[in-house]
Order: structure tokens, then sequence, then C-alpha cells
């Protein structure tokens, strides 16, 4: 089990179709096996033991992800829009590594030794042009290490999670139809190359043999017309890019009309209600698909498929409607089992932890190690529970939950009932330190812009909101007025930078 | 005879059909391509052989082959002329079920 193997399939049957498109630049099948071949030989040689990418979307990313396989070692994309120390501490962490970089995000950056710094042209050039007998690939065992990633650190320091040849190979295999594609389908990789997504998008497009046209840095307008320009057939989104793409669409009055697009996968984070049901107006004739998962589980462990789409859009029946919201149902591969705080397994429609259990579940990290427990069980730290239809519905993570008095509070509630007042535009509540409670509600907002406010009455206001709709350990203690919340690039909202501050003014 | 490993490949003796063992018991077993034992990855294959008659249907790559009791599960990875067989007994295509795209 080796994840070049997904290529190698491909490029024997279909050398000619296209793989990628960036741009003006393409390549086929055949060509991006050539190319991996040729250059891991290269990165082998080095004596290199990473294979590190510091850069937006390019035909370089597929070929250093399977340029790595063939050199059997482990694939490291990196965020590009961290700081310069932040970029710093993780080549420090990689080092001796074979680096694939855009020289303008190594500025100020001191490479540790070790490296072989390598631009993107270069490489590519190097790679694609290379000649003479294709080199044979490392012959790496199922359990080594094929990508390692690092989180996004959203609550503390980047931890870098490990996946397996074995786990990786598990989720295609445990999902996608070889060669399941048309000779005309296109998928638009809009996710950059260091998020799981981008990671699975390749493989998934190489098995199916799907040529995907890659996006190096994502706007609203050019995700849109890069998907009329080249016929796209098939997007994933973060729900934070699907507001973007609405929010240009609204606002410019632009074309939105997409005939190739059949199918818009979605997932990375909670998708707002009026995004998606905008969304399904704008494109009735497309297939929704909310995909949940993890980087520590190789992408997608549960789907929301088109038909639970379109059954909770055009149901009458809350029970039904709701599913609208929920991530749909474990895929078979497989199993979720909600737990209690001692461990004990919750029957339907109770809220506890997320545990999930399978092949493509690697649930590691370098210098922790597995997370897994002695029956090979997962804890997400997501919060969720299943109803009596085996829908799984999210309620934040285990991390955010605010413990008063010993009574566990889910800011997810909370936020909700805030964000049906209507001065409220954007709100995220936290966990704030109380003498008294231990912890204590703490929310962050942000009103209509243009709407001017008494601070110290709407505060008085939401307070009493929130304890009419729920109760009154779930007001909030502090409130404070912001122009915008913080989120990072790909739409997770950096409570740790909230906590800091709320509790701060607390 | 021989036991299976999961994640292992191996290929045919006589056509160029090969494999990866995606799932295995743990039971020795005679895995068999076109009627002849299958072969290491890098093992010579014997010159002018064919698949036998009663094993020449085709085996297609990216299919998943299994046997009647689902205890054995092989990944077609190169298509051939010989058919797949595990004791004599020849390997059904399990159908897949379809997913929607999620990535």
């Amino acid at each position: 089990m080796n994840i070049l193997m997904t290529l190698e399939m491909a490029a024997e049957c279909h050398p000619d179709r296209v793989a990628a498109t960036c741009g003006e630049q393409s390549m086929t099948y055949g060509t991006l096996l050539k190319a991996a071949r040729h250059a891991g030989a290269q990165i082998r040689a080095s004596g290199c033991r990473h294979v590190g990418v510091l850069d937006i979307n390019s035909l370089a990313a597929p070929v250093a992800l399977y340029a790595a396989a063939c050199a059997g070692l482990s694939y490291v994309p990196m965020n590009y829009r961290l700081t310069k120390p932040e970029i710093q501490a993780l080549l420090e962490r990689i080092t001796p590594a074979w680096l694939i970089a855009d020289p303008k995000l190594l500025d100020g950056v001191e490479v540790p030794a070790g490296f072989t710094v390598v631009d993107r042209e270069q490489f590519l050039r190097d790679a694609l042009g290379a000649g003479g007998a294709d080199p044979e690939p490392a012959q790496a065992d199922p359990d080594a290490v094929a990508v390692q990633l690092f989180t996004s650190g959203t609550t503390g320091a980047p931890k870098a999670a490990v996946l397996r040849h074995e786990n990786l190979m598990s989720y295609i295999l445990g999902t996608v139809e070889f060669g399941a594609a048309d000779e005309h389908d296109a998928v638009l990789v809009a996710v950059p190359p260091y998020h799981i997504a981008g990671i699975s998008a390749v493989l998934s497009s190489t098995y199916a043999c799907r040529r995907m046209v890659q996006l190096s840095n994502f706007d609203g307008q050019s995700w849109l017309e890069t998907c009329q320009r080249e016929k796209v057939t098939n997007a994933f989104v973060v729900p934070t890019m699907l507001s973007r793409v609405i929010e240009y669409i609204d606002a410019s009055g632009a074309d939105a009309t997409l005939p190739a697009l059949r199918a818009l996968a979605y997932g990375g984070g909670k998708m707002p209600a009026p995004v998606i049901e905008r969304a399904m107006q704008l494109w009735p004739t497309v297939d929704f698909t909310n995909a949940y998962g993890l980087t520590e589980t190789s992408s997608t462990i549960a789907l929301l498929d088109p038909e639970g789409h379109r059954e909770g859009f055009n149901s009458a029946d809350p029970a039904v409607r709701k599913r609208l919201h929920s991530v749909g149902r474990p895929i078979d591969a497989v199993e979720i089992e909600i737990r209690d705080e001692d461990g004990k397994a919750l029957p339907v429609d109770e809220v506890g932890d997320v545990f999930v259990r399978g092949g493509q579940v690697a649930g590691e990290y370098l210098g922790i190690g597995s997370l897994l427990d002695a029956n090979g069980w997962f804890p997400t730290r997501d919060r969720g529970y299943q109803d009596k239809y085996g829908f799984l519905y999210l309620d934040g993570r285990a991390d955010d939950v605010i413990v008063r008095g010993g009574e566990n509070i889910s800011p997810g509630e909370i936020e909700d009932v805030l964000r049906q007042h209507p001065a409220i535009v954007d709100v995220a509540v936290v966990a704030i330190p109380d003498e008294e409670w231990g912890e204590s509600v703490g929310a962050a907002v942000v009103t209509n812009p243009g709407v001017k406010i008494d601070e110290a009455a709407l505060r008085a206001e939401l307070q009493g909101w929130v304890r009419e709709r729920l109760r009154s350990s779930r007001v909030p203690a502090v409130i404070s007025f912001r122009e915008n919340l913080p989120y990072n690039e790909m739409g997770k909202i950096l409570r740790r930078v909230l906590r800091d501050e709320l509790s701060a003014s607390a | 005879m021989s036991t299976l490993k999961a994640g292992s490949r191996l290929k045919s003796a006589v056509c160029d059909a090969e494999v990866m063992v995606v799932r295995a018991a743990a039971v020795e077993v005679s895995l068999e391509c076109g009627g002849a034992g299958m072969i290491p990855m890098a093992a010579d294959k014997p010159a002018g052989v064919a698949p036998s008659e009663a094993f020449a249907q085709g085996t297609l790559v990216g299919k998943r082959y299994t046997d009647a009791d689902d205890r054995f599960e092989l990944l077609c990875t190169k298509g051939g002329k010989g058919s797949l067989s595990i004791d004599g007994a020849l390997l059904g295509v399990k159908q897949a079920k379809a997913l929607p795209s999620s990535d």
C-alpha cells in the first residue's frame, strides 16, 4: 500500500489524460508519473529526509507529493501565510529537507542547515524536462509516513500530524472508484496544498483519473471565472470560500451560471445556514455534499450526500429539515461512537465526545505518539450527537466547552441564540476565568455596520435575550463589541485570541 | 500455498495482471491467476505460457475481487487476460457503492 499506486494505475490506464491544469500550464498523468520518478530519484540522492513545499498551488504540488513517495520520504506542505518566525520554526522541525519554495517567502528567514531550496519553476523544469529511462521508485513500507501536516494551531503551537501510506490508501480505496471520472470531468482545487483537503484532492482525483484545475490564489471572482472557463464539473470549498463566492456574485451582479458544474462539496468548518441555502438557490441542479473530516483521519469520515441536502431543503418536518445542518452519516469505511466523560457510549440524541475508528484514522503526532485507544478509537475532540436516522450533528470542539460551576456549556447554543438578534452579524462565545464559577461565559459580538449602538444598553439587552431563550447560566458575563472577529485564512475562528482578550477585560 | 498479507502486491505468471491484497484471512491458500499461482512482483515470468481456458475471462484494472465467503479482497492494479481464483474457486467482482466525491 503506497500512495504512488494511485498514480501508477492512472498513468497505465490514461497516460494521455490531463492530470492537472494551473493557469496556462498542464500536464498529463503519464507526464506526472515520469516527473515524479525523476524528481524522486534526485531528491533521494540528496540524502534529505523530508520533501517540503512552501508555496501556493501549482503543478509542483502533485509532482512533489508523488516525488516524495518515489523517494520513500514524507511530504510536508507548509502554510505560506505564517509569519517568518513561525515558518523558520517549522523548517527547523523538518531538516534535512528538500524544499520547494517561493523565494520571496524565505526573505528574512534563516534557512536551517541541511536544506536544498529549489524554486517552483526550476523544480518543474527539471522534473518535467528530465530525459532517459524512469528511475525505479523506492519501496516504501505501508506503515511509512507519506505525509506530515502541521495543524493550524488555533488553540496552541502547531502539532505535526503524520499520515501513513496505509491510512491514505485506506481512505482512497474506501471512498473512490478507480477511473470513475469521465474524460471531460474537471475538479477545481481551491484549497491550498498544506490543507488535508489539498492532499486528498490530489489522491482522489488521480485515482478517479479526473483532471484537477488548480486555483493558485483563491478569491470569489477567480473561483467563479475559473469554473466557467475550465468547464469545471466538481469542486470542493471550505465554507468561507463559498461565502466569498456568493458575496462576490451578489455584490457584482456577475453571471453566476455554471452550466458544467454537477457537484459541489464543502467541509472544513461549520457552514452558515444562509450561505448553503443561497447556494442551493443559485445552482438548483448541482449536487451538494457536506464532508466532515479531520487532518488526523485522512480527510472525510462522514458525508451529507446530495439526497440528504434535498430532503432537508424540501421538508416541512423540523426533524428532517435540520438534516441540512448535520454532517450526514459516517462513511462505510469508519465507525463513529458518541461517548460521555467516562468513556461510555451514549444513546441517540445525547451530546458527547465524537470518537472514530477505521483504517484511514491515523490519530498520531510526531513527538506525542498515537492518540488511539487500545481498541483503535480516536478522540476527534469534536462534540456532537447522532439522531435516530444516523445523522451526525456537531456541537463545537471539546476544548471550547465552558465548564461553569461543574455544568458543561456549549458555546454553539449561545452563539446560535445571539446570532438571531437583529443587531448581531457575527458572534463567538468563549470561556473566561471566573473566581466564583471556575469559568463563565464571554461573548465577542460584531454588530451591523452603519447602525449606531449604545454599548451598555445593547449589552443589557443581549443578556436579557439569552436569559429568555436559554437560562441564566448561559448569560454572557462579559460582552465585548468588535469590528470583526479574528479568523485564520481557512475560516477557523481564533478562539484563543478572543479568550485572552475577554479574560483581560473581565 | 501461502498466507496473503494486506498491502502486498503480486503478479500473474501467465498474463499482465497485477493485484494488491486489500484484506486477507490468516489462512494458507493458493491464489492463482489464469489457473497458475501468482508470483512476487520481482520474480521472472515463465516464457510461452497462457491462461488456462477455465480461468481466462480476464481481470480488470481498478476492480475489487472477493471470494464467496468475503474472507479475501484483492484490488487489480493492472488488467490481464487471466481470471483470479483462490483454491480453484473463481473470485467475483465486488460491487462498489458509489459515494459522492467529497474532495
